[in-house]
């Protein structure tokens, strides 16, 4: 069978998503059964397709955004392993120095703008992004995230409005998981098919299955080139599922486990690995050696997070301004 | 005959009795009806009470907060859950600018009876957007009232009277690591006013001021401070505005010492307001400069010891009262 895709894209495809799994279900359970991290933790595990086809669709300069579910799309972005485990940690070598948690991942060298905790402020914030792009003259655009429950905030329509005027070279990218917390999709609009939305406003849209990196990769390359040439945004609605609950504490009584199985069926790591067997992209040795990379990387990651340090008590009043010598009240 | 309920059932009692009283009371939110609340506070109420009056809503906070405040010019009375205060930010635009104008500009004609309720300032390591203690924010605004319990018991009484008594915008201030806390509610009902503090513990040595779960850290340093034989008296704001201040000064013109133990971040705070006030009522009576503890000048970071750092404790509670007693380590 041929494919449109090559054999290294395939196998970058699988090791991502695997570093993305692999990642996620260790740091749960170093939450649940250890309690070293804390706060809310959302996890990206069934999404992880999204990610890797918006990589091979994007050059390293091309900015993301997205909420707090936003593991995946950090790794995916290069922000390492270990700097990612020691943020989850509270440590002060992760990547916001321990300040941000899992909601607030970030690496500017990475053109990973975050990790944002206000359902859908980064709907705004992304298009302004693209909008310093255009401004200055690069071809860069900005992938941004954000989850079906955002779309109902009034920021989607203002923003849309504004990237078109302005022909913004951003994608917007509603990860649809059907679920907003408890409240799934039918439960709050008229409109349940979220590309829609982009109708009033002219915008080319598009909706794709996400549990495929095939689809992902291709309707992502289409509106960035869109962008790049400068003809404006582009909204991708891409249906893909989280396996998990919304966050580490919710019992998911809105849905059933038949549900979350028949996801399950149609796994996207498992579909990757389908596709580069069927090819005979690599042998099941190869992806044991893929899946001891990972592990390692993983189990580094961890080690490198215990043994990290603390941030330093000063550090409570550092990188609230720019100026250093700002003058803060201390009673 | 008291029962002793965690104060999420206390929120919920209130709100249960008086939408029995009066069935222009409705109540809106994210999640608050077929999920039973984010924070459970609404548990079982979509089945009592349907869905005309139990309101899911989309994650539109603007647009939720407008539908609310416009029901409420006419005549119905809506209580709004934000799923905490930091996500009704995107609504302060109606809050500030619609409701809490509207019968100043309308020129007595227009009331706005809506109580606006949630979980309000930090909850552990929940890191910077999730962590806002906003009183000071509404405290500043005339034509609202901003009420802010520290306990289920005061907590019931006070939303009850909100609900039913107040014709005029309500913020009420509730908080995620206190909704699992118990405490003795009466079977009988009961309404609280909105407007007065509450001695919670009586002393003569210093005046401690706190409101909302602070409260905690007060009366923890007032009781290590009882060890050392120093009798602090504690006095529990619950409502921030209107600000019940003669209370504050009958205490100190007792105690002749004041320290204000408060979440909020320090320029233009609660403390902020109370020491003018009580420097400008009560300055022959005091003995010491007014002091305070509020968080850090700083958006809260995630790491756990930063959290600890950033916030008000005992221990650092225990020392400023021992500063304005001039009392020596
Ligand atoms: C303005 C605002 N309102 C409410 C919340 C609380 N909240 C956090 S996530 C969430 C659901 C968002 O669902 P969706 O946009 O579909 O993203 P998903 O979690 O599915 O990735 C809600 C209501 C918030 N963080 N910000
Ligand atoms: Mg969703």
């Amino acid at each position: 069978m041929a494919t449109k895709f090559s054999k290294e894209t395939y196998l970058y495809w699988y090791e991502l998503m695997q570093l993305i799994r692999q990642f996620e279900l260790k740091a749960e359970e170093k939450y649940k059964m250890e309690g070293k991290i804390r706060g809310f933790f959302h996890a990206y595990v069934g999404q992880e397709a999204i990610a890797a086809g918006c990589m091979t669709a994007t050059k390293p300069e091309d900015a993301f955004i997205t909420a707090y579910r936003d593991h995946g799309l950090a790794l995916a972005k290069g922000i390492s392993a270990k700097a990612c485990m020691a943020e989850l940690y509270g440590k002060a070598t992760g990547c916001a120095k321990g300040k941000g948690g899992s909601m607030h991942f970030f690496g500017k060298e990475e053109r990973f703008f975050g990790g944002h905790g206000i359902v859908g402020a980064q709907i705004g914030t992304g298009a302004g992004i693209a909008f310093a792009e255009k401004y200055k003259g690069t071809d860069a655009v900005c992938l941004t995230f954000f989850g079906d429950g955002a779309a109902r905030q009034g920021m989607l329509h203002e923003t849309f409005n504004l990237a078109m005027l302005w022909k913004l070279p951003v994608i917007f990218i509603c990860e649809n998981n059907n679920y907003a917390m408890g409240t799934s999709v039918e439960r709050t609009s008229n409109v349940v098919d979220i590309y829609k939305l982009a109708d009033a406003y002219e915008m080319p849209a598009d909706s794709i299955d996400g549990m495929s990196a095939e689809a992902v990769h291709e309707s992502i390359a289409r509106a960035v080139k869109r962008a790049r040439e400068g003809d404006g945004p582009t909204l991708i609605e891409i249906k893909t599922y989280r396996y998990k609950g919304h966050s580490i504490s919710d019992p998911q009584k809105y849905r059933t486990k038949d549900e979350v199985d028949e996801y399950k069926q149609r796994d996207p790591i498992e579909q990757v690995l389908k596709s580069i067997f069927d090819n005979k992209f690599a042998t099941q040795e190869e992806i044991d050696a893929i899946n001891k990379r990972v592990e390692a990387q993983v189990e580094e990651s961890v080690t490198f997070a215990e043994e990290s340090p603390w941030p330093d008590d000063s550090e409570v009043l550092k990188d609230i301004y720019v100026d250093q010598n700002y003058p803060f009240i201390v009673d | 005959m008291a029962r002793s309920i965690a104060f999420r059932e206390a929120l919920r009692e209130a709100m249960n009795e008086e939408f029995r009283r009066d069935d222009r009371v409705f109540l809106m939110g994210e999640e608050v009806a077929e999920y039973n609340g984010a924070y459970k506070v609404s548990q079982g109420m979509l089945d009592e009470f349907g869905d005309k009056r139990v309101i899911d809503t989309p994650i539109s906070e603007l647009g939720f907060a407008a539908v609310a405040v416009g029901a409420a010019q006419n005549g119905l009375r809506p209580i709004v859950e934000f799923m905490t205060w930091n996500f009704a930010v995107l609504a302060l635009d109606q809050i500030l600018n619609t409701a809490s104008k509207m019968l100043a500009m309308s020129g007595g004609q227009l009331s706005c009876p809506i109580v606006f309720r949630g979980p309000n300032g930090s909850a552990g390591q929940l890191g910077a957007q999730h962590s806002t203690a906003f009183e000071s924010y509404y405290a500043n605004i005339p034509g609202l009232k901003v009420v802010s319990p520290s306990n289920g018991y005061d907590a019931k009484g006070l939303l009850k009277q909100a609900i039913r008594y107040e014709e005029d915008p309500i913020i009420f201030m509730e908080s995620e690591v206190m909704y699992g806390e118990k405490s003795e509610v009466p079977e009988e009902e009961y309404y609280i006013p909105i407007g007065k503090a509450d001695v919670k513990k009586a002393g003569s040595d210093v005046t401690i001021v706190s409101f909302n779960k602070m409260m905690k850290v007060a009366l923890g340093a007032a009781s290590e401070l009882e060890k050392e034989g120093v009798n602090a008296e504690v006095i529990d704001l619950r409502s921030i505005r209107p600000l019940d201040w003669m209370t504050i000064l009958e205490s100190v013109k007792k105690t002749n010492r004041l320290v204000i133990v408060e979440e909020q971040w320090p320029f233009a705070s609660i403390s902020s307001e109370i020491a003018y006030r009580i420097q400008k009522e009560g300055f022959d009576y005091l003995d010491a400069p007014i002091r305070r503890i509020t968080a850090a000048d700083a958006p809260l970071h995630y790491a756990p010891n930063l959290v600890a750092l950033a916030l008000p404790d005992v221990e650092r509670t225990v020392k400023l009262v021992k500063e304005v007693m001039y009392m020596k380590k």
